[in-house]
C-alpha cells in the first residue's frame, strides 16, 4: 500500500517535471524562433530579385544573385578591404596593448598603480564620443581622413585600447601568484615569466582580446563616419552600408543591403561562433568582476 | 530611522524588514555623500602634503649635496654624467635641451596666446601687383589651444623629469657614502626586463591614452568655455574666444529667457535617458537571467543550441541587425505589411513615428540585443551556485520561487553588483542602439537647442553627436553636454559604488 502511495506520488513528481519542461521547451523555441526572424528575414530578401525597394512580404517572388553580383560593382568592396584591414591590425596591436596594461596591472605592485587605475575609470565617464571633435581635426591635418582613413581609424582605435583592461586583468588574477614566484625564484626575469609561463595559461583570453578587437571595427559606425566624411574610398562597411538606407538610396539599394549584410555576418559570425568557447570564459570570468 | 541589531531584525515580519531594507538604503545615502566628500577631502590633504614634502627635498637636497649634485638643479643629467652613470645623464640631458629648444621656438608662442586664443583673424589685404583684394589667414585659435594645451603637458612632464633627475642625485650620494656602486648603463637596460619590467609594459598604452584620450579630454573641457563652433572655426572663419561659463548658464537655462529652452530640453533629455537607462538595464538584466535558467534547467537538451542561436546577436555586428530590424518595423516594413496582408490592421503602426511607441520600441529591441550578454554572464554564475544549498531548499519544502528569490537572485545581485553599475552608465551612453534604430527621431516639437532638432528617443549622448555634425555644429554645447553627462555618471558611480556590498578589497580575489 505504501509502496503505490509512493511510487504514484513519484509518478506525480514526474509528470509535473515534464509538465514544466515542455512549458520551458515551447518558451525556448518561441525565443529562438524571434531571435531568429530578422537573421531568415535578411538572408531571404537577399534573394528577392523583382524590386530593390522595401516590401511587407518576406519570400521573394523571383530568386536570384543579382543583389550579390552588384555588389562587386558597387563601393563595397573597397568598403569591405577597408574594414577588414583595420580588423586585422587592430586585432594585432590592440591585442598586444590590452594583454601589456591588463598583466602589468595584474601583477606588478607599482606607486602609481592604484592612480592609473582611478585615473582610468574617470577617464571612462567621459563620453567617448566627446574627443571625436579634436581627434578628427588633428588626423585631418596629418591628412589621415577621407580617402586616407583607414590608417586614421587604425591609429585611434589602437591607441586608446589600453583603457580596455578589465576583462583580461580579471582573467589574470585568478592566475595563481605562486606560479610567478616559483619561477622567480629559479632566477627568471619578469618578462621571462610573462612569456614562458603566464601566456601560454592565458591563452583564452588571448583568444578573446584578440576576438573582440577583431569584431569591433565591423561595427564601428560614429568614428568611422567621422573620419570619412563623406568620401565613399575611405568608408568602412558600416558607414558606406548606412548610407544605402538613407532616404534618398533606400529603394535602389534596400536589397543590396541585405546582400551586403550576408555577406559581412558569415565570416565574422562563422569566427565567432569557432571561438565561442573562449568567448563565454571571457565574459563570465573577468566582465562580471567589472 | 530606529536602528534594529540583527536579532531584532529577524524577529520583524516580512514587510517591514522590507520597509526597514528601503529606509535604511536611503538613509545610508546622506553617509554615503559625507563619506565621497571627505575622500575628496583627504584627497586634496594627501595632495597638498605631497606638495610641501616636494619643496622640502629639493631645498635639502640643494643645502646638503655636493657640487655635483648643485650643478644637477641647472644642469639636468649633470651628476649622473660625473658619477659615470653615462646613459641616464645623457638622457636626462638630452631631454632639457630639446625642452629648451622647444619653449624657445614655438612653445613660448603658443603659451602666450593661449588666454587670447588668436588677436588677427582671416581678412582680406589689398595685393598691389594683382590689384585685388585677397585672403589671408591669421592666427588658428584650434591649434593655439591645441598646442597650448600640449605645451602645459610638457612643461609639467618636464617638472617632474627635473624632479626625478635631482632626486637621483640625492640617492645616488647615499648609495656611494654607504661604499656600495651605482648602477651602470647595462644594468639600467637589464632591470627595464626585469624588476622595471612594468614601465616597459606600461609605456606604450599609457602614451597611446595621454594623447588620444587625456589629451582630447582636457582640450574638450576648455572649449565648453569657449565659442568654438561651425561659424567661428578659429581658422577658416572666424577665430574663437574664451566666454567664461556663459555656455553653462545657457545650458542650464540660469542665463535669462533665452536660455530655457535649453534648460528644458536638457532636462527632458536626461529624464528620458536615466529612464531608458534603467529600463534597458534591469529588463535584460532579469530577462536574462531567466533564459539562462531556462536553458540551465535540468532535462532540458539541445542547451548549446538554444545557446548558439541567442548569440546570434552577439556575433552579426549591430548595425546589420539594428539597422535591418529599425527597416522591418518601418511603415512599409515587414512587421506593417504582414500585419496588413492578415487584415490585423487597417493602417500602418507607428512603430517609429510616434514618440511613445518610439520609446517603447527601443527597449524591446534593446531587450533583443541585450539577453544573449546576460544569458553568457549569468550561466556562468548559476552554475558557481553550490548545488546543496537547492538540495536543503528543496528538503525544507521551499517552492521554486522561493528558492529563487531567496538563493538564487540574492546571489547574482551580490556577484553583478558592479556589472549591474557599469551597464546603466553604458546604457546611458549606448550610442549604437539608439543611433542605428532610430537616430533619435520622431522628432519632439517642444523641445529646442539652436540649430539640431531633439527627438523623443535622442539620449544625451546623439544629442551630443547631433551638436557635432552639421554646418552650424555648435562644439561648444556638445561640450557641455559631455561635461554634464561626465558628472551624472560619476555621480551615479560614487553614490552606488558605496552602497555595493560586492566591491570588495581587490586583493581578496587573488
Amino acid at each position: 500500500m505504501a509502496n503505490t502511495k509512493k511510487t504514484k506520488k513519484h509518478m506525480g513528481i514526474q509528470a509535473a517535471n515534464r509538465l514544466s519542461n515542455t512549458a520551458v521547451y515551447i518558451i525556448l523555441i518561441l525565443i529562438s524562433i524571434i531571435w531568429l526572424i530578422p537573421f531568415v528575414c535578411i538572408l531571404l530578401q537577399s534573394f528577392r530579385v523583382e524590386s530593390t525597394y522595401q516590401v511587407g512580404y518576406v519570400i521573394p517572388r523571383q530568386w536570384g544573385l543579382d543583389n550579390y553580383l552588384n555588389l562587386l560593382n558597387s563601393d563595397f568592396k573597397q568598403w569591405y578591404i577597408n574594414t577588414f584591414v583595420i580588423a586585422l591590425f587592430s586585432a594585432v596591436f590592440q591585442t598586444i596593448i590590452v594583454l601589456c596594461m591588463s598583466y602589468t596591472l595584474s601583477r606588478f605592485r607599482f606607486k602609481m598603480r592604484t592612480f592609473l587605475m582611478r585615473f582610468m575609470l574617470i577617464l571612462g565617464m567621459f563620453p567617448g564620443m566627446l574627443t571625436m571633435i579634436i581627434l578628427y581635426r588633428v588626423l585631418k591635418d596629418l591628412g589621415m581622413t577621407q580617402a586616407n582613413s583607414v590608417p586614421g581609424l587604425i591609429l585611434v582605435y589602437i591607441a586608446s585600447s589600453g583603457m580596455g583592461y578589465y576583462v583580461s586583468k580579471g582573467f589574470f588574477d585568478t592566475i595563481p601568484k605562486s606560479l610567478d614566484e616559483a619561477a622567480r625564484v629559479d632566477g627568471a626575469t619578469r618578462a621571462q615569466v610573462l612569456y614562458k609561463i603566464i601566456l601560454p595559461l592565458a591563452k583564452p583570453i588571448v583568444i578573446y582580446t584578440i576576438l573582440t578587437s577583431f569584431m569591433a571595427p565591423w561595427g564601428d559606425y560614429v568614428f568611422a563616419r567621422y573620419v570619412s566624411m563623406g568620401t565613399s574610398s575611405g568608408m568602412n562597411v558600416a558607414v558606406g552600408m548606412f548610407g544605402w538606407l538613407s532616404q534618398d538610396q533606400i529603394n535602389s539599394r534596400y536589397t543590396m543591403f541585405c546582400a551586403g549584410g550576408v555577406v559581412v555576418a558569415i565570416p565574422v559570425t562563422i569566427l565567432f561562433l569557432c571561438l565561442q568557447k573562449y568567448y563565454v570564459e571571457g565574459v563570465t570570468g573577468g566582465a562580471v568582476k567589472g | 530611522m530606529a536602528k534594529y541589531s540583527d536579532l531584532e531584525y529577524l524577529k520583524l515580519p516580512k514587510w517591514k524588514r522590507f520597509l526597514y531594507k528601503i529606509a535604511s538604503f536611503f538613509t545610508s545615502i546622506p553617509g554615503g555623500i559625507v563619506n565621497g566628500v571627505k575622500a575628496i577631502g583627504r584627497f586634496f590633504k594627501m595632495v597638498g602634503l605631497g606638495i610641501a614634502h616636494f619643496f622640502r627635498d629639493l631645498v635639502l637636497t640643494f643645502v646638503h649635496g655636493d657640487w655635483k649634485t648643485k650643478i644637477s638643479y641647472v644642469v639636468m643629467g649633470f651628476g649622473n654624467l660625473a658619477r659615470g652613470q653615462i646613459l641616464r645623464g645623457l638622457l636626462f640631458f638630452l631631454f632639457e635641451v630639446v625642452f629648451i629648444i622647444y619653449m624657445i621656438f614655438t612653445g613660448s608662442y603658443w603659451l602666450s596666446m593661449l588666454p587670447s586664443l588668436g588677436k588677427t583673424g582671416p581678412h582680406e589685404v589689398y595685393d598691389v601687383v594683382l590689384d585685388t583684394y585677397t585672403m589671408v589667414y591669421g592666427d588658428n585659435s584650434f591649434k593655439i589651444l591645441l598646442y597650448g594645451v600640449l605645451t602645459i603637458f610638457f612643461i609639467a612632464a618636464f617638472c617632474y623629469t627635473w624632479y626625478v633627475n635631482v632626486k637621483q642625485n640625492r640617492i645616488a650620494e647615499q648609495i656611494l657614502k654607504s661604499g656600495k656602486k651605482l648602477k651602470s648603463g647595462k644594468d639600467d637596460l637589464r632591470s627595464l626586463v626585469d624588476d622595471q619590467f612594468h614601465k616597459t609594459l606600461l609605456a606604450l598604452p599609457t602614451i597611446g591614452i595621454t594623447v588620444f584620450t587625456v589629451l582630447p579630454i582636457v582640450f574638450m573641457i576648455l572649449v565648453a568655455f569657449t565659442n568654438y563652433d561651425g561659424t567661428h572655426d578659429g581658422y577658416n572663419n572666424n577665430l574663437f574666444h574664451w566666454v567664461g561659463l556663459d555656455n553653462f548658464n545657457t545650458m542650464l537655462g540660469t542665463g535669462g529667457d533665452s536660455s530655457l529652452s535649453y534648460a528644458t530640453t536638457f532636462g527632458e533629455v536626461l529624464t528620458w535617458t536615466l529612464i531608458w537607462a534603467f529600463f534597458a538595464t534591469f529588463t535584460c538584466y532579469f530577462l536574462g537571467m531567466l533564459v539562462a535558467m531556462a536553458i540551465n534547467k535540468k532535462g532540458i537538451r539541445f542547451k548549446k543550441g538554444f545557446r548558439t542561436i541567442l548569440v546570434l546577436t552577439i556575433a552579426i555586428p549591430q548595425f546589420i541587425s539594428l539597422l535591418y530590424v529599425s527597416k522591418m518595423f518601418a511603415k512599409n516594413g515587414i512587421v506593417n505589411g504582414m500585419l496588413m496582408d492578415i487584415h490585423l490592421i487597417s493602417e500602418a503602426l507607428p512603430f517609429w513615428t510616434e514618440g511613445t511607441w518610439a520609446r517603447v520600441m527601443v527597449i524591446l529591441v534593446n531587450i533583443w540585443i541585450g539577453i544573449p550578454y546576460l544569458m553568457l554572464i549569468a550561466t556562468g554564475i548559476l552554475m558557481n551556485i553550490p548545488a546543496d544549498l537547492y538540495e536543503s531548499a528543496k528538503i525544507d519544502g521551499a517552492s521554486a520561487w522561493k528558492q529563487y528569490t531567496k538563493i538564487t537572485l540574492p546571489y547574482m545581485l551580490f556577484i553583478t553588483g558592479p556589472y549591474l553599475l557599469t551597464s546603466f552608465t553604458g546604457n546611458m551612453n549606448n550610442f549604437n542602439v539608439i543611433y542605428l534604430l532610430t537616430t533619435g527621431l520622431p522628432t519632439n516639437p517642444n523641445l529646442w537647442s539652436g540649430a539640431t532638432a531633439v527627438g523623443y528617443t535622442d539620449l544625451l549622448v546623439t544629442w551630443l553627436f547631433n551638436m557635432t555634425t552639421g554646418a552650424e555644429s555648435s562644439y561648444y554645447m556638445a561640450s557641455v553636454v559631455g561635461i554634464l553627462i561626465f558628472i551624472v555618471v560619476a555621480v551615479i558611480s560614487l553614490v552606488v559604488y558605496g552602497l555595493l556590498p560586492s566591491v570588495r578589497n581587490e586583493e581578496d580575489f587573488q
